[in-house]
């Protein structure tokens, strides 16, 4: 059930390969009360830097509040949020479904329809490799469910603004304008 | 010329201008123990109980500046300390805290002696590291350094393996730090500021809501440029006690649960509120929605995670309030708002702090009172938490900034005794008090024995009143007076108690006695206490319970004559 004004965040964390971050992170939110329902890290386009992206749940005021307290942590280089609408969002899933003689050539007649891959096949069961947003993976997992599914592994989210603008200029205009603290998402001109 | 971790710690903190640490030895950090004759620039107390280092080493940060610095061995050592790191990380004070850890190949093995502690302690430090290579000592002290001592400042965690103790490397100390997620705003936004300038020339009812970041920014003069330009009465939080002359026309005391009633009744008639480095706190604010409901609030605090935490301004400002002033001060005309101040002078005649019974029987306020005047604003203040804090908040007058220190954000019982003592050992130019509960004094007192050993002279005041007070007066007004666990059937005899430490003591029971005890105190070349046994059942008014607004106040009736304002 939803509460009220809460809806989904995405984050992303630009952050320094230290040893702990990821628990200097996700402690953070925790302790703001607020539920990670998605989280994926990797490194960025810079080396000794990682991001991470997560997707969170909570009205707008305590993201905001993570996203200021996400800022103080040493480790953390920037914070951005997504607008819903100008993000391109994918997620890797891995599925094993059972398989039979009988029933392998209709999985597969999904898979092609969902244009997943089978990336493996052994005599009782396949493994279907999926990417596509979270409603994708969920309708091909709604459809494979009857023959029976055995095992799922899920990416989390990863996402990326649309065009041409990338996050380390964002990075780089708001640093010079007050600096990398000052230009959290709370717009301290415009207040 | 390579050294060894141990060698490189010592090294370390010589450059970062450390002539003080406090702590207790144990088999982990026993080789940087062992190291210490090498550097006889380094101090090394040797405290009764981690947790008292910990606090002493805040207290010699709170009173000089600089950074604390306390150690100790892992697992139970490292343990000990945390009641003080907690305490810091609440009150912005820097604080680097080195712990002795298992050797590497024991780590995750549950070796004897071994705790996470810098798992247990992330979420109260500003930052922390488990240092697994000994050539990363220096880079990691130097950026403990820097990381505990700027922005806003904080305790940070260094936790040491024994073999990195022991280890040799290259001692090659930086000369900067590489810190691309850390960069503290100082300067406030021109635009800010211009719009504050505009605000503070537009106001008529003006108010200042001075918080710690005036002492932690150095920003007393300032402050007291600002406020005189534009004619702005100050009022000062807890922490921000003592960064206004306490004798200036301009002083408008101490608002919320147990402050001034007439400061938190002046935020209530202001229609501009300057809130500079403080953090509206809940003992602050009380109700949120009926606080300052008539003004536009200014706030300046170098964390932006302060700005818009509980209350939304009108004109964010985020810097260093010292440079903040500077830029504010520049731009401020000269404004005078007579009819402003005069009924801020009538708030202050028609809700007078001090109702003093004028009684015979020994009133905790009475004990204050005579402290304060003895001293006459001179002294440094250290209070425990309780009533006896919030009586010295309230009475204790000061000529200079940064004389009182109080655990504020957490309200550590027990800080009394330990960080008078790091006080004193950073300030032996000064008279140093500890206002004392009987309650938080037996949490800690065992630190007398590290005061008498290196003559360490607090003069502690234990506000003794057989019980735990606050809590108590808590159970009076909102319990029917059922004293659930909160008065003593038997407290040690406190004067004995000293003697036994190799303290001298006087007891204090009647008014007449008081005058005398602190001038014998204060003559004493030494630590010296005396135990004021107080009137059981006195309230520290005004109140607002928790959670609600000066409308709830409850204020003592008023007793004319009523002795000091
Ligand atoms: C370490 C700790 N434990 C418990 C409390 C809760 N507490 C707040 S005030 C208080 C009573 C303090 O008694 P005392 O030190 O004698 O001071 P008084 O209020 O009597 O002046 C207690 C138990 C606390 N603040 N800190």
């Amino acid at each position: 059930m939803a509460i009220e004004g809460q809806r989904k965040h995405t984050l992303t964390a630009l952050v320094q390969d230290r040893p702990g971050v990821l628990n200097r992170v996700v402690s953070l939110v925790r302790r703001r009360g607020i539920n990670i329902s998605s989280l994926a890290v990797g490194h960025s386009e810079t080396p000794e830097l990682s991001r991470l992206t997560f997707v969170i749940d909570g009205d707008d005021y305590s993201v905001e509040q993570a996203t200021k307290q996400l800022y103080k942590l040493i480790d953390v280089v920037r914070v951005s949020e997504f607008a819903e609408d100008q993000v391109v969002a994918r997620e890797l899933a891995l599925i094993k479904v059972r398989t039979t003689a009988a029933s392998r050539s209709e999985v597969i007649e999904i898979v092609d329809i969902f244009r997943a891959k089978i990336v493996d096949v052994a005599p009782s069961s396949i493994i279907v490799e999926i990417t596509g947003d979270e409603e994708k993976i969920d309708a091909l997992m709604a459809l494979l469910k009857p023959f029976g599914i055995r095992e799922v592994m899920r990416s989390g989210r990863l996402a990326m603004q649309r065009g041409q603008e990338i996050l380390a200029q964002r990075e780089k205009s708001q640093a010079s304008s007050n600096g990398p603290h000052a230009s959290a998402p709370t717009d301290y001109e415009g207040a | 010329m390579k050294l060894t971790g141990a060698q490189m710690v010592c090294e370390s903190l010589i450059k970062e201008g450390v002539d003080t640490v406090f702590g207790i030895v144990g088999g982990a950090i026993l080789p940087l123990y062992q190291t210490l004759p090498e550097y006889p620039q380094i101090r090394h107390i040797l405290c009764r109980h981690e947790q008292g280092a910990g606090h002493a080493a805040e207290g010699y940060s709170r009173a000089t500046g600089q950074v604390g610095v306390a150690w100790a061995t892992s697992g139970p050592g490292a343990t000990n300390l945390v009641t003080a790191i907690a305490t810091a990380q609440m009150d912005s004070i820097p604080l680097v805290c080195i712990t002795g850890q298992v050797g590497r190949p024991a780590i995750g093995r549950d070796a004897f002696q071994e705790t996470d502690i810098t798992g247990i302690t992330l979420p109260i430090t500003k930052y922390n590291y488990l240092v697994m290579e000994a050539s990363e000592i220096p880079r990691v002290i130097k950026e403990a350094f820097h990381i505990a001592r700027t922005g806003r400042p904080g305790p940070v965690l260094v936790d040491i393996p024994k073999d990195v103790l022991t280890d040799l490397a290259e001692f090659i100390y930086p000369d900067e730090v590489d810190l691309p997620g850390y960069k503290p705003v100082m300067d406030g936004h021109p635009n800010m500021i211009k719009r504050a300038a505009k605000l503070i020339a537009e106001a008529e009812r003006p108010l200042i809501l001075a918080g710690h970041g005036v002492s932690i920014s150095g920003a007393y003069e300032e402050l007291k440029e600002l406020a005189e330009k534009a004619q702005i009465p100050v009022i000062t939080t807890l922490l921000g006690i003592s960064s206004f002359p306490s004798n200036h026309v301009l002083y408008t005391g101490m608002p919320g649960m147990h402050g001034m009633a007439y400061a938190s009744l002046a935020i209530d008639e202001a229609d501009l509120i300057l809130a500079l480095g403080m953090r509206f706190d809940d003992r602050v604010t009380g109700r949120l929605s009926d606080f300052a409901k008539k003004a536009k609030i200014i706030h300046v605090d170098i964390d932006p995670a302060e700005i818009g935490k509980n209350v939304s301004p009108t004109v964010p400002i985020v810097g260093d309030l010292k440079r903040v002033l500077l830029q504010l001060n520049d731009q401020v005309q000269p404004k005078t708002h007579p009819q402003w101040i005069k009924e801020i002078d009538q708030l202050k005649e028609r809700h007078p702090l001090v109702r003093a019974k004028d009684s015979d029987k020994l009133l905790p306020q009475h004990v204050i009172q005579e402290i304060t005047e003895a001293t006459n604003g001179e002294a440094m203040v250290i209070t425990g938490v309780g009533q006896h804090q919030m009586w010295a908040a309230q009475f204790f007058r000061f000529n200079h900034p940064n004389l009182f220190h109080t655990s504020g954000g957490l309200g550590t019982m027990g800080f009394e005794v330990p960080a008078a003592m790091g006080a004193q050992v950073g300030r032996p130019d000064l008279q140093v008090w500890s206002v004392a509960g009987d309650g938080g004094f037996q949490m800690t007192m065992s630190e007398l024995a590290t005061m008498v050993e290196n003559n360490i002279p607090v003069k502690f005041a234990v506000i003794n009143n057989n019980c735990l007070g606050m809590v108590r007066q808590w159970q009076q007004f909102f319990y029917d007076k059922r004293y659930v666990a909160t008065m003593y059937t038997h407290n040690p005899d406190f004067v004995k108690l000293a003697d036994a430490f190799g303290m001298p003591a006087a007891r204090v029971t009647e008014r007449s006695q008081i005058r005398a005890a602190v001038e014998q105190a204060m003559a004493h070349d030494g630590p010296f206490l005396i135990d004021f046994q107080v009137e059981v059942e006195e309230n520290v008014f005004p109140m607002i319970p928790a959670g609600q607004s000066t409308t709830e106040m409850m204020e003592d009736p008023i007793v004319e004559g009523a002795i000091w304002r």
